[in-house]
């Protein structure tokens, strides 16, 4: 493998090779948790918490991991870090973590994190597997952050409970987009980000897998 | 990968090494952990009863909510009877510490139900109740209850103006009800409409008939003040939470409590 430089891997993921816009990983949580960006906000730290620390233990005990438990190895790892993010956030956030959830204790199964562990801190040392967690989690923050701003200035009028647009209900004058509020807005706005990014940057489109022949065959009628 | 990794002893080792080091980085940190914890739960249901209460907002500060609740007496209620026990009787070391939860599963200090209109299984013998008092007499009562909806048990306060009839509030905090249908039970349009109504009928304290009903409660519903509108597409959660405030409100649960707010004597 060819030399990494700290800088590329801790800013590669964040727009040029981004875990969710490029990579397509991770949509789950980043659907259900961006209602609201104070509690993205919360998310996002807990997963850069969680990449950062499964990439440097994964990294640092990678010579020792018999290849054949591997990913149980990497799952022990990540389960127990968001184990104890889960009761810092009950200790320290607790009506956070309420609204949070269930989605903290998802972060386990969130493909960024055994992703890197496995596609990363296997093949490399601990210090860059670190930069490696901080870059993709960040890379995924970026989306999440974006997406709660678009989905609760439109859906509720606020920016981290802030009013940003006085609802018509209060006097004001917008009326709340409802659908901005439901997981499923999520997809448009991370489509209409990948957009924006593949405009800036083609070279993430991918090539067409095939192209529609001319229709050559006549027809009975 | 070198090769030698793979032998049996040697994933045996790292597979055994691996499960003590963290279970000991995750027991260190639940325990290191709890005692916030607790304090968060605490404040929660001081929270979640002052909401109910209808005195502050759910979202108050938590010294608004320390400063609140100060103003509340926990008072510990014999079942049945309606007498107030110290909380030496039930070993906790306060009202507000008692568990009554984990005492309705301790058979000193609980009885199973034969007839079981809440869904409940067991009720604890003592349980708590909050009492506001303004020189003297009494403001408001809040009463935790909880009953069994369509997926799960459904717990809530029910807050009661100072005559032990009529509703001041009404707050599920903790549910497992359908998303959208039966979690309906926690939206605030819904628990407006509960504000004002009675829970008794007059000359009858013993056995409420409190009903949520199909429809809607109009102007000219007869007895509409011991009627709330069921919710549409969670008839099992609203018959869930009619049964738990009948019962709850009923001979075996606080009635004769209330009959002693009443009479003053509380």
């Amino acid at each position: 493998m060819a030399e990494l430089k700290t800088k590329d891997v801790l800013f590669g993921p964040i727009l040029h090779n981004n875990p969710i816009a490029l990579q397509i990983l991770g949509i789950c949580s980043a659907l259900a948790v961006t209602s609201s960006v104070t509690v993205s906000l919360v998310m996002c730290a807990s997963v850069i918490a969680v990449t950062c620390a499964s990439n440097f233990a994964v990294s640092l005990i990678r010579k020792q991991i018999p290849s054949s438990i591997r990913i149980i190895v990497q799952m022990t790892i990540i389960a127990s870090l968001v184990i104890v993010v889960d009761q810092f956030l009950k200790a320290f956030a607790y009506e956070i973590s309420k609204q949070l959830s269930v989605f903290v204790g998802l972060i386990i199964t969130n493909c960024i994190i055994l992703g890197r562990a496995e596609g990363f801190a296997m093949q490399n040392g601990p210090w860059l597997s670190f930069v490696d967690g901080l870059g993709n989690g960040i890379g995924y923050s970026v989306i999440l952050i974006v997406v709660a701003t678009f989905r609760e200035i439109l859906g509720a009028g606020t920016w981290m409970g802030f009013t940003v647009l006085p609802l018509a209900s209060e006097g004001g004058f917008y009326v709340p987009n409802g659908l901005m509020l439901l997981p499923p807005s999520a997809f448009f706005l991370i489509g209409f980000f990948i957009w924006a990014v593949r405009i800036w940057d083609p070279d993430q489109v991918e090539e067409e897998e095939f192209e529609m022949q001319p229709h050559k065959v006549r027809e009975a009628f | 990968m070198s090769q030698s990794n793979d032998t049996v002893s040697k994933i045996l080792i790292v597979a055994v090494t691996l499960s003590i080091v963290f279970s000991v980085i995750v027991s260190g940190a639940a325990v290191t952990l709890r005692p916030a914890q607790e304090r968060n739960e605490a404040l929660s249901t001081r929270s979640n009863m002052l909401a109910a209460a209808g005195i502050i907002e759910a979202d108050a500060s938590n010294d608004k909510v320390a400063e609140t609740f100060e103003r509340f007496e926990v008072l510990l209620v014999e079942m049945g009877t309606g007498e107030t026990v110290s909380p030496e009787t039930v070993k906790a070391e306060s009202a507000e510490s008692y568990d009554q939860r984990r005492a309705a599963r301790d058979p000193d200090i609980s009885r199973g139900l034969q007839d079981d209109p809440a869904g409940i299984n067991r009720q604890a013998t003592y349980r708590k109740a909050f009492v506001l008092k303004d020189n003297g007499s009494v403001e408001r009562v809040v009463l935790p209850i909880h009953g069994y909806g369509l997926w799960s048990t459904m717990y809530g306060f029910l807050a009661l103006e100072g005559d032990g009839n009529t509703v001041a509030g009404l707050r599920f905090y903790e549910h497992g009800e359908t998303p959208g249908l039966g979690a309906k039970i926690q939206s605030p349009d819904w628990v407006a409409k509960w504000k004002g109504k009675e829970i008794y009928e007059p000359g009858n304290w013993q056995n409420p008939n409190f009903r949520l009903i199909k429809g809607g409660v109009g102007e000219n519903t007869e007895g509409r003040e011991h009627k709330v509108d069921a919710l549409s597409g969670a008839t099992l959660t609203s018959r869930g939470v009619e049964s738990t405030i009948n019962f709850w409100l009923g001979e075996r649960g606080y009635a004769p409590f209330l009959a002693r707010v009443r009479n003053g004597e509380i």
